[in-house]
């Protein structure tokens, strides 16, 4: 071989995964394939649900975190789906996984794009419920976006795990939320709680027990999917 | 079966087995391979060159043999996945990015010291500069095949993996094609190619195998029979047999 020209060195996991969320985005951002589905389906089921409400048996503040937290899982999981179906087409994911990258570093990098996609789908959806069901959050919008970020790590975890699991097959669309949501409910169940009792103005210590138990959560689901990982894919 | 007279090896392989349940893709192939080697694999569909190509590759682990890549055994993890560059028909590019945005990418999964300026000398000299900053979507099956290799190829692999790099590509598409490959050849990177289209593999290679039922039934190292004599031999050890 001749003297290598181009310097390498193997990337590690924080660079390697930061630049797979940079190339998602990148792509989302071009694309718009994806957040304009989920946000047009957060809209929908906003404007739907008010308008099966009955305001004089169900009080807004009761209704709303439900509300949310339908919207944030369903969209959340359109985000999900797309995730590794992008590198399906032109099978770019044997590219990826031919790379010198850790396996750990794909599922990562994923992960931050997904997490970065439900993020701008409830910037949109925690404001549009706020306002047409007329529940000021103003008073504790901190520890709302709190619960909020903490769920979505722990729905994102799990999401993007399953996503790679599902993607090469027939039912890939099908499979995802069933195999998720199961799941997803130890992290939407606290998040519901503290989301509605914030709402109904109960002092934020009332929750902390829910944001520990989203914190532990996460923390489990970020450990034991990131092992998982590899073993998803064809060996 | 041996094709490098060298001590010194890039690619080896012994008994390399390879199964999917009960079935053997690849069954016991050994090979030897040294730099600047090209290695053209033939044989029907379902006869294990994809296989073969794959664990080479470090995206499947053997059922059971040996094979090394530059020293690195088999899976061998980042350290051979580092040694080696995919090619295949589909091309493993993002069609929502533009061709340099491709290639960056894979740079920088690479670990490629500098990206910009790496990824700029492999457009260059794959001759596809001209349409770098055009998204891949926008580009003929030639260009974006062209691209495809400028990011197999942007780390400077010692092992390119061409996966029937041919297909869909017309006349010149494929000769383009192959002068890049004869180029990187001679740059001293060992190819393995496999492909269906023996007038472009057998103008490129320095050795020659047909597989058949996951073995290798014939392996030529240069002088390699000429065209006809190929031709004849390939119908006779994989077509009429399949």
């Amino acid at each position: 071989m001749p003297p290598r020209t181009t310097a390498r060195r193997t990337p590690g996991v924080l660079a390697s995964a930061l630049a797979i969320t940079r190339k998602d985005l990148l792509i989302e951002f071009r694309s718009r394939s994806v957040i304009l589905s989920a946000v047009a389906f957060a809209v929908l089921a906003i404007t739907i649900f008010f308008f099966a409400w009955d305001p004089t048996a169900v009080a807004s503040v009761d209704l709303a975190p439900g509300v949310l937290w339908v919207i944030f899982t369903f969209s959340g999981l359109l985000g999900l789906h797309r995730s590794f179906g992008v590198e399906q087409p032109t099978r770019a994911i044997d590219a990826l996984l031919a790379a010198p990258v850790g396996r750990e570093a794909i599922y990562l990098g994923k992960l931050l794009a997904n997490l970065g996609f439900v993020i701008v789908v409830q910037a949109i959806s925690l404001p549009a419920v706020a306002l047409l069901y007329n529940v000021p959050i103003g008073g504790y919008v901190l520890p709302l976006i709190g619960v909020v970020l903490l769920a979505s790590i722990g729905l994102v975890a799990v999401g993007t795990l399953f996503s790679s699991m599902v993607v090469s097959t027939r039912l890939a669309e099908l499979l995802l939320p069933l195999l998720a949501l199961p799941f997803f409910v130890p992290v939407i169940l606290p998040a519901a709680q503290a989301t509605a009792r914030l709402m109904n103005g109960r002092p934020v210590v009332e929750v902390s027990g829910y944001i520990s138990i989203l914190g532990a959560f996460d923390i489990v689901f970020l450990v034991v999917c990131t092992l998982l990982y590899p073993y998803t894919l064809e060996q | 079966m041996t094709l490098a007279p060298a001590a010194e090896f890039s690619v080896t392989a012994t008994d390399l087995v390879r199964s999917f349940g009960s079935r053997r893709a690849v069954n016991g192939v050994s090979l030897s391979l040294s730099a600047g080697d090209c290695l053209a694999l033939f044989g029907p569909n379902g006869a294990g060159k994809t296989t073969l190509l794959r664990m080479l590759g470090g995206l499947l682990r053997p059922t059971s043999g040996q094979a090394t890549i530059e020293g690195v055994a088999l899976p061998g993890g980042v350290e051979l996945r580092a040694r080696v560059g995919l090619v295949s028909h589909q091309t493993m590019l993002y069609d929502a990015l533009t061709a340099r945005e491709n290639v960056e990418f894979a740079a920088r999964m690479y670990g490629v010291a500098d990206v910009r300026q790496a990824s700029q000398r492999v457009l260059q000299r794959l001759g596809a500069e001209s349409f770098a900053d055009l998204r891949v979507q926008s580009l003929s099956r030639g260009m974006q095949q062209r691209v495809s290799v400028a990011r197999a190829i942007v780390h400077e692999p010692s092992l390119l993996l061409a996966d029937e790099p041919f297909t869909g590509l017309d006349a010149g598409g494929a000769s383009a094609l192959t002068r890049m490959l004869a180029d990187l050849r001679d740059s001293g990177a060992t190819i393995i190619i496999v492909t269906h289209n023996l007038d472009e593999a057998l103008a490129l290679c320095t050795a020659a195998a047909i597989m058949r039922e996951g073995r290798f039934v014939r392996l030529d190292r240069t002088p390699i029979p000429a065209r006809d004599e190929y031709t004849a031999l390939y119908r006779e050890l994989s077509v009429d047999a399949s």
